[in-house]
């Protein structure tokens, strides 16, 4: 899957929930959105993304969701 | 002509619930209060003799034969005009009316063609029956003095002619337009004996405002206004009711047959979405189904490069599998996958997720829909509880202040549009917001009272603004939102939309709109009654275009206007079957019924149904596959009546995808974009060829019913059936009714629903089940659907898709009324006489500064791709915006467009494309491209229908 393509995808679901007051809430609403209606391959390739390549071009709160995927913490 | 089955009454339905009593020809009749006494003798089998009256239409009384006599009353009043009274006595047929009636038929008589039996309409005109019906031997003026009999035809419009010889100046074409269309095309020109209709301002009906709904045509008495169909084939021995495959209104139509041969289509008195309206593509633009480009023979090829093979549907079906199974057993079970079509029945639908789900073991299915409602889906769920519109179109009727934001139904959705105007007239507010000047703006006897001419990509942007001003100025409705809302997430968001960067005049400088109307509409719709939100793909087709659907939904709770007649939050759906399709479980998430693959109880009972394990992770979206097939990891696609190649954003990279797999097989009617680039053709069926059945805009499901038989030899749910069959796995329906009750017994919104029960009700609105038999014509009364409705945040985040100096316009997309979608059905039919090509819609401003003329050609340059088309100079459009349609392949309005989606969906943002626009002289790169491609695949086909000997 094209990594750059999903990196993307990420950051727009983040910047939705960025406007989330409680930071952890917005991580999760992040992780579940990805969780719920991604792919598992693109799910697979973002969340390798993310240990090969320390996530680069996440965004933050991208990042901390993406993670939290990877380690199955959802 | 009326349909060859309907029996007019004569005037509307009375609503009232009381009834009145009175004697009609010494029979006691009791109705509604408000009927006319024409329409109560009707009810009692008394029919009066009528010209100018039909239930169509509000009472006239011109025509002077309705003439009754009432005991008590001086005269002979019109039946029409008179309203019923409690004992009123009614004599219809005396020796005093039947002489004023014969009067009045001999100088109707005197000015017409005694050309009865050559007429198109002979038996079935209702001056011919009225002349029987009073008995008329003679007419004592004769024929020869003045008359109209040499009045010239009009046969401007390709579907219907005028001829003013026949013409009895009854008014019923005009108050068709009037009252029914509401485009005020024709007027009576003259006085007395010199009285004619007219269009515009004696314009041909071609060149006039005239937008060929065809109203006019239906309410003619006579053969003044005749189908062309009619006047070539004949009239029809049968009628077959019918659901139309155009837009999501899903006007109910009588298809008017002569055997298996269409003759026209009448638009439904008893349909409950259109009340007997039509537009012109459902009425008239039907040629597409006998049109000669329709393919008939399935066809397979190795390689897009070669000719394509003619073989038998055996041998095609055998092919799919077998390329479907080895391309599984090479690069996994999930390296194929489906696509179903809004233009497709719910059955079909059904089918083919089923087909991809149960029988390719994956959840790769997607749907049209990704690309224009979707955001609807995820919107209305998150904050009411169900994706789906909330009213019916009835609703509008009781509306005060209707918001119509991203929509433009007079072109979109014209049957509504009708409706619409109809309650605008009546006095309802409107509100629009668009960039452009839409045509409901300013329309006969209907002016806006806002028209909030936003920026393209700034929808969140005005309705945060909206909210803003609601909640600031303590226009919320309490008691609803502390009653009917979650507490705590109504906090949060009002918190939010109070913040002062969400006010109208922090917004101003992004969104483009003053501050000052912003607030003054917001006023509006919160305090000026029933307010209703109306909406469509200028909402949903941008990166925020979840957030945006999320935000319309908060306004309509936080005014309390939702769950009740005449308010409600309703999605104007692109094509008929959108809201069907995504009820089916098309999306690769959810199951039909909108529950996620991942519940449990959901998915074990569609295993323990389809007898298969079903996989319990989404499948990819349509973008998705294409990025899964560049990789290399999606390798086969079953299409099933869509047109990704022409229809999806960015069409160069679509089409790099498609032909990165090994398997692409299209159903379809015609050799479409994506055909061209198809290793199998699986010739379709038209709606008149199947059975079925589609959902509309208003959750509405009708019956499709087949008038034909399919042209090549299956109906689509009986292909996909091979299919699956052929993969094998089992598919035994013998008839789509079969299908919905299967659908029925899986899904609870549908429970209720079968054919059975859709032929015995007309139409069913879901949810229909044990707690709604009849259907839910509003949802939400009481409770939402989720339980409290949920306020979410809607941040308005701008989009990444920026004008700068290279691409310093907006370029945003739609349709246009004579053209539907991608173009393959009204493209093949006379409608390209309004249309017949896509333009570019440029204001005079940025049409001046670039040295731009009317009719130019103009390239047109995005970050995607460029394209190049005429210019049409428009002040309809704001300065830095320009608009085209996508209606012809070759003018590449999606080649321009980006992959931009929604966040929530992946829907793609079509309506905002940084573009620049230049005069050129030639077309562009692509377009040639696209041309010599386009020959060598028509070759290619000719080389199939006429192999060498």
């Amino acid at each position: 899957m094209n990594v750059e393509r999903l990196v993307s995808m990420a950051n727009d679901i983040a910047r939705y929930f960025a406007s989330e007051p409680d930071r952890e809430e917005g991580i999760a609403g992040i992780a579940s959105h990805i969780k719920r209606f991604w792919e598992p391959r693109m799910l697979q390739a973002i969340t390798a993304h993310c240990r090969d390549a320390d996530g680069a071009g996440l965004d933050e709160l991208a990042l901390a969701a993406v993670r939290r995927l990877g380690t199955g913490g959802l | 002509m009326l349909s060859i089955v309907e029996n007019d009454l004569g005037t509307p339905a009375s609503r009232a619930v009381t009834t009145v009593s009175l004697e009609i020809d010494g029979k006691t009749v009791s109705v509604p209060e408000g009927t006319s006494v024409m329409r109560a003798a009707a009810m009692a089998r008394t029919a009066i003799p009528k010209l100018c009256a039909t239930e169509m239409l509000d009472a006239f009384g011109s025509c002077r034969l309705c003439l009754v006599e009432i005991e008590g009353r001086k005269g002979y009043p019109a039946s029409c005009t008179t309203p019923v009274a409690a004992g009123m006595k009614v004599k219809t047929q005396t020796q005093k009316l039947g002489q004023l009636r014969r009067g009045v038929m001999e100088l109707y008589i005197s000015d017409h063609p005694l050309d009865c039996l050559t007429c198109p309409t002979n038996g079935h005109c209702e001056l011919q029956d009225m002349a029987g019906a009073v008995g008329l031997r003679e007419v004592r003026y004769g024929y020869d003095g003045a008359n109209h009999l040499a009045a010239k035809k009009d046969e401007s419009n390709p579907y219907f002619t005028f001829d003013p010889s026949k013409c009895i100046v009854c008014s019923r074409c005009v108050r068709a337009c009037d009252e029914v269309q509401g485009t005020f095309a024709l007027t009576i020109q003259g006085r007395g004996f010199g009285s004619t209709v007219s269009p515009s301002q004696n314009d041909s009906f071609l060149a006039s405002e005239c937008v060929s709904c065809g109203a006019c045509v239906q309410a003619c008495p006579t053969a003044t206004l005749s189908e062309k169909s009619l006047i070539q084939l004949g009239q029809a021995e049968h009628s077959v009711v019918t659901t139309c495959a155009y837009c999501g209104v899903g006007c109910s139509f009588r298809a008017e047959m002569k055997g298996e041969e269409l003759v026209r289509m009448v638009p439904n008195q008893d349909g409950q979405a259109n009340h007997g309206h039509s537009c012109v593509k459902g009425r008239f633009a039907l040629g597409y189904a006998t049109h000669a480009d329709r393919i008939t023979t399935p066809m397979i090829r190795q390689r897009i490069s070669d000719p394509w093979q003619p073989v038998s549907w055996e041998t095609a079906i055998a092919h799919v599998a077998s390329e479907f199974k080895r391309l599984q057993a090479t690069y996994g079970r999930h390296s194929v996958g489906g696509i179903t079509s809004s233009r497709c029945t719910n059955e079909e639908t059904y089918l083919v997720q089923k087909l991809v789900r149960a029988g390719f073991g994956t959840n790769n299915v997607d749907t049209c829909a990704r690309v224009c409602h979707s955001p609807t889906g995820y919107g209305l769920k998150q904050t009411l509880g169900e994706s789906a519109g909330t009213q019916d179109f009835d609703s509008v009727e009781h509306a005060d202040v209707v918001l119509v934001i991203g929509a433009n139904p007079t072109d979109g959705h014209p049957v509504f549009a009708s409706r619409l105007k109809q309650r605008l007239r009546q006095g309802a507010k409107l509100i629009v917001i668009d960039p452009r000047r839409i045509d409901l703006v300013r329309t006969p006897h209907i002016q806006a009272q806002f028209h909030l001419k936003l920026k393209p990509g700034t929808n969140v942007a005005v309705l945060n603004a909206l909210a803003h001003v609601i909640t600031t100025e303590n226009l919320i409705d309490e008691a609803f939102v502390a009653e009917r809302c979650e507490g705590p997430a109504f906090a949060k968001w009002r918190a939010f939309v109070s913040l002062p960067k969400n006010s109208p005049e922090a917004l101003e400088a992004d969104s483009g709109v003053p501050a000052a109307e912003v607030r003054a509409a917001a006023r509006l719709y919160a305090s000026g009654g029933n307010g209703a939100i109306y909406y469509g793909l200028g909402v949903t087709e941008h990166s925020q275009g979840s957030t945006a659907v999320m935000a319309i939904a908060n306004l309509a709770m936080a005014t309390g206007n939702i769950g009740r007649v005449g308010v409600g939050v309703n999605p104007l759906r692109g094509q008929n079957n959108v809201q069907g399709s995504c009820d089916m479980g098309s999306f690769p998430h959810e199951f039909p019924g909108y529950r996620h693959v991942s519940d449990v109880a959901v998915r074990e009972s569609f295993e323990r149904a389809w007898g298969v394990p079903l996989h319990d992770q989404p499948g990819l979206r349509i973008p998705n596959m294409f990025e899964a097939a560049l990789d290399g990891s999606f390798k086969g696609l079953y299409i099933e009546g869509e047109d990704i190649a022409q229809s999806d954003p960015n069409t160069q990279h679509v089409t790099a995808a498609m032909s990165a797999m090994e398997c692409v097989v299209v159903q379809d009617l015609f050799l479409t974009e994506s055909a061209k680039l198809a290793h199998v053709f699986l010739p379709g069926s038209s709606f008149l060829e199947k059975e079925g059945t589609f959902t509309n805009a208003e959750r509405r499901i009708s019956r499709v019913r087949k008038v034909m038989s399919p042209k090549a030899g299956y109906a689509d749910w009986e292909i996909t059936q091979l299919i699956a069959q052929a993969m094998g796995y089992p598919m035994n329906y013998t008839h789509p009714s079969q299908i919905m009750d299967e659908i029925a017994a899986l899904t609870p919104t549908f429970t209720g629903v079968s054919f059975e029960r859709l032929d015995e009700l007309g139409s069913i609105q879901w949810p229909c089940n044990e707690a709604h038999p009849l259907g839910t014509p509003t949802m939400h009364i009481g409770e939402f659907v989720r339980g409290k409705g949920k306020f979410m945040l809607t941040e308005y985040v701008p989009t990444e898709e920026k004008v700068n100096a290279r691409f310093p316009l907006l370029l945003t997309t739609g349709r246009i009324l004579s053209q539907y979608n991608v173009g393959a059905q009204t493209r093949r039919t006379p409608n390209v006489m309004w249309h017949d090509e896509d333009v570019l819609e440029l204001h005079p401003h940025d049409a001046d500064v670039r040295g731009i003329q009317e009719g130019d050609w103009v390239g047109v340059e995005s970050r995607a791709g460029d394209t190049v088309l005429r210019a049409r100079i428009s002040d309809r459009m704001q300065p830095g915006v320009v608009y085209t349609t996508f209606h012809f392949p070759e003018s590449g309005a999606n080649v321009v467009t980006t992959e931009n989606s929604d966040w929530a969906t992946n829907c793609p943002e079509y309506k905002v494309t940084a573009v620049q626009a230049t005069r050129v002289s030639q077309p562009s790169d692509w377009q040639r491209r696209h041309q010599a491609f386009t020959e060598r695949q028509l070759d290619l086909l000719g080389q199939a229908r006429s192999p060498a000997p």
